[in-house]
């Protein structure tokens, strides 16, 4: 409302006297009353802050609705923790915790309740107590917006902004715990955001006693609505936990249950490196801006120094093609000169961006998250080499899991009733669930606008013998994973929901789904093989009583019944030609053939990526042993103490960590030498198993 | 039926010879299979000079130990044991009840014998061309779908039944109507009239026209079951009556005509028995909406199914008569088709007062 009122005049403003003249006298005669003049109006001109702005435009951030509010706060939080441990070399230990706040009186069970508690726990590098104030009660501040490398949050807008929720819901401050290290003191502070001026307000500060040696704790009471099923945030937390193998999450819901997402994959993903933007992906706008604030001397030191790819001889290419001396000052190239630059830059062939910036999940990962959380028979996974789109570097990720699970399938099958005319089985007319990431984090909102979304629609799933209908998701029992992981990705819009339609975007998620889509086939293919050839022998054996039992009758009782029934069956294996039959049906023991990055489970047991399942259930065996949380901090603080505060730099100094990295790297590398670094990684993992707790150990230096 | 001695019927050796078959070649250990004569156009040819039309010899085999066929042999199997039970005991019985009587679910399994009807009627169908035994013989009736009156007297079950005094609701045909099980006692009329429509048929049977024309009226109700068919051929056959057929002018009142003159492409083994050649097509004819003076608004614009029809007829080898082509020709440029229905735009009774005296007067008639 107030825009309307401000922003056709400050144009008027600006040119201060000569409306003065005119603009009573024309306006009198119309609206006498009314009348208003640009001072008046200048008067009421002002700046409006983010936190106000935002204050109105809450939909914006995603607070539209209760439910997905008390969503985007859990999911702010966790991502903040998230980012918090990897950037910091520490494998993510993180609780989350949602209590009904009473308002007054006795608590209304969680599907009525309103008003949420939120706490967060982490294992990170905490916070140090100068900085905790606006991290939590500062709009866009952070260190994340202003770098080119691969995080889940973006903008610095996230935490502040549900702690802002909270402050409009309930009037509560947010609280935050934090310490950074066993030797240093848990701060405790209480803050809130003064809204007029985007400034953080303390409200309570103080040293505490905290039982955790190391990390961070953010409280946020709100008002929400918790609700299960889909776009919830027990399903948010799932998905988070497959594209996270690494991380070792507890939930405790609001009904009081505590549900453990252990962690199955023990190696932290590679720390994505910083890179400077690359000259495809600036707007002119931004050009010029970087041409008034560089530190180089001359255009060709800026364009070799803060660019990626751009080396010195290239910048001197450039600016010759463009007709502008290499050693101007960059500040005073101007107009079309410097448009002329621009326009040369980006005529110019220069190599795509450096991919070290980005940290995809990698298929392992992949692999054992989705094994982990879904039930089924079948499972692959997918990393596409890094591609670009507007200059920006990015990799997309596929992965599926298919079928329902060999004991899920077997239950229904009991009760072997007979069926009446017309009564079928139950077919089943479920649709595939797709479950989208960007940069680790799960999408769960404006699924059909989403980039992945539309190309798992246009991927003809009848290829690979999976139902489609026109125009909608392949049929069956099946999850579809797709990440993208990149330095900036492409929002729809601030809320963070769904991946625009970039093409090279598109088309690298089309790849990867049709990898997945081909595999899957193969699995199909494979197992309907097998299934048809069991049917054959079966049918028959089925069918020979029957037809010995007929000719009983027929011939009036009299009919020696085992030996024709004998020889019927003699004729039946001659037939079905018994060792080939028994190959088909895999019973000869020969593993997936062509499935890489695959896990396929049957009655019989596990193929394929064998050690990495065992891995995942040996560890959910003992994620429900392990005590629950007031005993669950024992364990942290043996993972922690070793690490320093600056565990960061230890991924160079150690002597295992670069055979580790060993293990990963071919997985981004690209599909070119697949096979050769298959090997490597199975062996690596056969002696893993071994170790007791070997994640976190190597990694602490000191 | 008591329990008395009784010989094994000559259907039930050919049911019997079922199992042999299944038997023999288990000794030899050969794949058990079955000879099925193809009901099928690809299978059926038109003899000119008997006007009928005739089952080719060509023959699938149905064996065994071929997944595809082997759930069709075992239904094979169930379906002669059961149509034996019913010759031991001297029953006879509908498709449903066959269906019903060999539907049970399959030992350790939960797959049915069966699992509709119309698995077990082409079954039932097979078995009567391979064996080649007709329905009645093997004791499966139709439902009684068809009536009759007029001045003919029945023996049904040592009944008298007289068409004649029967009402307007006429005597229901059974659907075995083989000597052995309904008599014609006396017959005194001149033709026989058979209608497509029941209720083209109780307007005439209302309207008394048997008695006027001294007639008999059938109807089928539709396609006439074979009740209505063989007893068509039987009034003809045995007391030379000769058979005009009334239908709807439509593709497949033609086709309805065309079996009872000639026989039909899936049970044409049995047009020996039902086919009439020498019935008559009274009507309607494309050409009467013109000679009669209907208007054009009683038509019925034709569809594309029944355009479909219509040329499929003209390429039946019985169909070739230059009269037929002609006929089906002037339908299709007409674009429309009429219902026997219609000639009531001009007179309730127009068909009873009108229509068949001077179809019959002028001898209008198509063969």
């Amino acid at each position: 409302m107030t825009k309307k009122h401000s922003t056709p005049p400050s144009t008027a403003a600006s040119t201060t006297a000569k409306p003065l003249s005119e603009s009573p006298a024309q306006k009198k005669a119309a609206k006498p009353e009314q009348q208003v003049t640009a001072v008046e109006m200048g008067a009421r001109q002002r700046e409006i802050s983010v936190s106000e702005f935002f204050t109105k435009n809450r939909h914006l951030l995603g607070f539209d609705n209760p439910r997905k509010a008390l969503l985007t706060c859990v999911k702010e939080a966790v991502d903040n923790a998230l980012d918090a441990c990897e950037e910091a070399g520490i494998l993510p230990d993180v609780t989350v915790r949602l209590e009904i706040a009473a308002t007054n009186g006795a608590p209304p069970p969680a599907s009525q309740a309103t008003r949420f508690r939120i706490t967060v726990t982490d294992n990170g590098p905490g916070i140090v107590r100068q900085q905790i104030p606006r991290i939590f009660a500062k709009l866009l501040y952070g260190s994340k917006f202003h770098r080119m490398r691969m995080s889940r949050g973006q903008q610095g807008i996230g935490i502040s902004a549900a702690g802002m929720y909270g402050q409009l819901t309930t009037g509560k401050p947010v609280t935050i715990i934090s310490r950074t290290g066993p030797r240093a003191a848990a701060h405790f502070f209480e803050v809130q955001i003064d809204t007029k001026k985007n400034e953080p307000l303390v409200h309570e500060n103080k040293q505490i006693e905290w039982e955790q040696p190391q990390g961070t704790q953010v409280a946020i009471e709100v008002e929400g609505k918790y609700q299960k099923g889909r776009a919830s945030v027990d399903e948010w937390l799932e998905q988070t936990s497959i594209a996270n193998p690494h991380v070792k999450l507890t939930y405790r819901t609001p009904e009081g249950e505590t549900k453990e997402y252990p962690r199955t994959y023990h190696e932290l993903p590679p720390s994505p490196r910083e890179i400077k933007p690359h000259p495809y992906g600036i707007e002119f706008g931004m050009f010029l801006k970087m041409l008034q604030d560089t530190k180089s001397h001359s255009v060709s030191g800026l364009l070799a120094s803060d660019f990626c790819r751009v080396s010195p001889q290239l910048a001197d290419e450039i600016c010759k093609a463009a007709k502008v001396s290499p050693h101007t000052k960059p500040r005073e190239l101007k107009g079309t000169a410097a448009e002329t630059l621009y326009r040369t830059i980006q005529d110019t062939k220069i190599m795509a961006p450096p991919t070290n910036c980005l940290s995809p999940i990698g298929e392992k990962a992949i692999l054992s998250g989705l094994y982990k959380q879904i039930k089924g028979e079948f499972y692959t996974a997918v990393s596409r080499p890094p591609a670009v789109y507007r200059g920006n570097p990015f990799v997309i990720e596929a992965g599926l899991a298919y079928g329902s699970a060999p004991q899920d399938q077997n239950k229904p099958r009991q009760p072997a009733m007979p069926k009446a005319e017309g009564e079928r089985d139950e077919e089943d007319s479920e649709l595939a669930r797709v479950i989208r990431y960007a940069n680790r984090v799960p999408l769960l909102y404006q699924q059909s606008a989403c980039s992945t979304f539309k190309a798992v629609l246009s991927t003809t799933w009848k290829n690979y013998g999976v139902t489609q209908s026109r125009g909608a998701l392949p049929g069956g029992p099946m999850v579809i994973f797709v990440h993208m992981a990149s330095v900036w990705v492409p929002f729809t819009s601030e809320s963070k929901e769904a991946i625009a339609d970039y093409d090279e975007i598109q088309k690298e998620i089309t790849l990867a789904l049709r990898e997945c889509g081909r595999r899957l086939g193969l699995f199909l293919r494979r197992r309907e093989r097998a299934a048809s050839e069991y049917r054959r022998r079966n049918i028959f054996e089925l069918y020979i009583e029957e037809v010995v039992e007929a000719c009983n009758r027929l011939k009036g009782g009299t009919l020696p019944k085992e030996k024709l029934k004998a020889q019927l069956q003699k004729i039946a294996t001659s037939r079905t030609g018994g060792l080939k039959t028994d190959e088909a049906l895999g019973k000869t023991g020969a593993g997936p053939e062509g499935l890489p990055h695959s896990i396929i489970v049957t009655a019989e047991g596990v193929e394929g990526e064998v050690d990495l399942a065992a891995r995942v259930q040996a560890d959910a065996a003992t994620a429900p042993v392990e005590p629950n949380p007031p005993g669950d901090t024992a364990p942290i603080a043996k993972e922690t103490k070793g690490q320093g505060r600056k565990a960061t730099s230890a991924k160079a100094n150690g002597a295992k960590p670069p055979k580790r990295k060993a293990v990963q790297m071919p997985l981004f590398s690209g599909p070119d030498r697949p096979a050769k670094s298959d090997k490597r990684d199975k062996r690596d993992k056969q002696d893993k198993p071994n170790k007791p707790v070997p994640p976190s150990k190597p990694r602490g230096k000191k | 039926m008591a329990a008395k001695q009784r010989k094994t019927t000559t259907v039930e050796k050919k049911l019997i010879g079922v199992a042999d078959v299944v038997i023999t070649a288990a000794e030899r250990s050969k794949d058990p299979t079955l000879e099925i004569p193809i009901r099928a156009l690809s299978n059926v040819s038109f003899n000119a000079r008997k006007g009928l039309i005739e089952m080719g010899s060509k023959k699938q085999a149905r064996s065994f130990f071929n997944v595809g066929m082997a759930k069709k042999f075992m239904q094979t199997v169930l379906v002669a044991d059961a149509l034996s039970e019913l010759q031991r005991a001297e029953l006879t019985t509908s498709l449903r009840e066959i269906y019903y009587r060999t539907k049970h679910t399959i030992q350790d399994s939960h797959e049915n014998t069966f699992d509709t009807q119309d698995e077990s009627d082409p079954v039932i169908e097979d078995l009567e061309v391979s064996l080649s035994a007709l329905r009645e013989e093997l004791h499966v009736r139709a439902e009684n779908s068809g009536s009759i009156v007029g001045p003919v007297v029945f023996g049904d079950d040592g009944d008298r039944v007289d068409c004649a005094r029967l009402g307007k609701g006429g005597y229901s045909v059974p659907s075995i109507v083989e000597p052995e099980y309904l008599e014609i006692r006396r017959c005194t009329a001149d033709f026989v009239l058979l209608v497509e429509k029941g209720t083209q048929w109780n307007r005439l049977s209302e309207d008394k026209f048997w008695r006027r024309y001294n007639c008999v009226l059938l109807t089928g109700n539709g396609q006439p079951p074979r009740g209505v068919r063989r007893l068509a051929r039987r009034l003809h056959e045995e007391h030379r009556l000769p058979v005009y057929v009334l239908v709807d002018n439509d593709p497949w009142g033609y086709y309805i005509y065309s079996v009872i003159k000639q026989g039909s492409i899936n049970l044409a083994f049995e047009s020996q028995r039902m086919a009439i050649p020498k019935a008559k097509f009274i009507g309607l004819s494309s050409a009467d909406p013109e000679r009669y003076e209907l208007p054009r608004n009683v038509g019925i614009k034709l569809n594309d199914k029944d355009i479909a029809r219509a040329k499929e007829l003209m390429n039946y080898e019985w169909f070739k008569k230059p009269a037929w082509q002609a006929e089906i020709k002037r339908m299709l440029t007409s674009g429309l088709k009429y219902e026997l229905d219609a000639l009531a735009n001009k007179d309730f009774q127009y068909l009873t007062k009108k229509y068949l005296p001077r179809k019959l007067k002028e001898k209008d008639w198509l063969d």
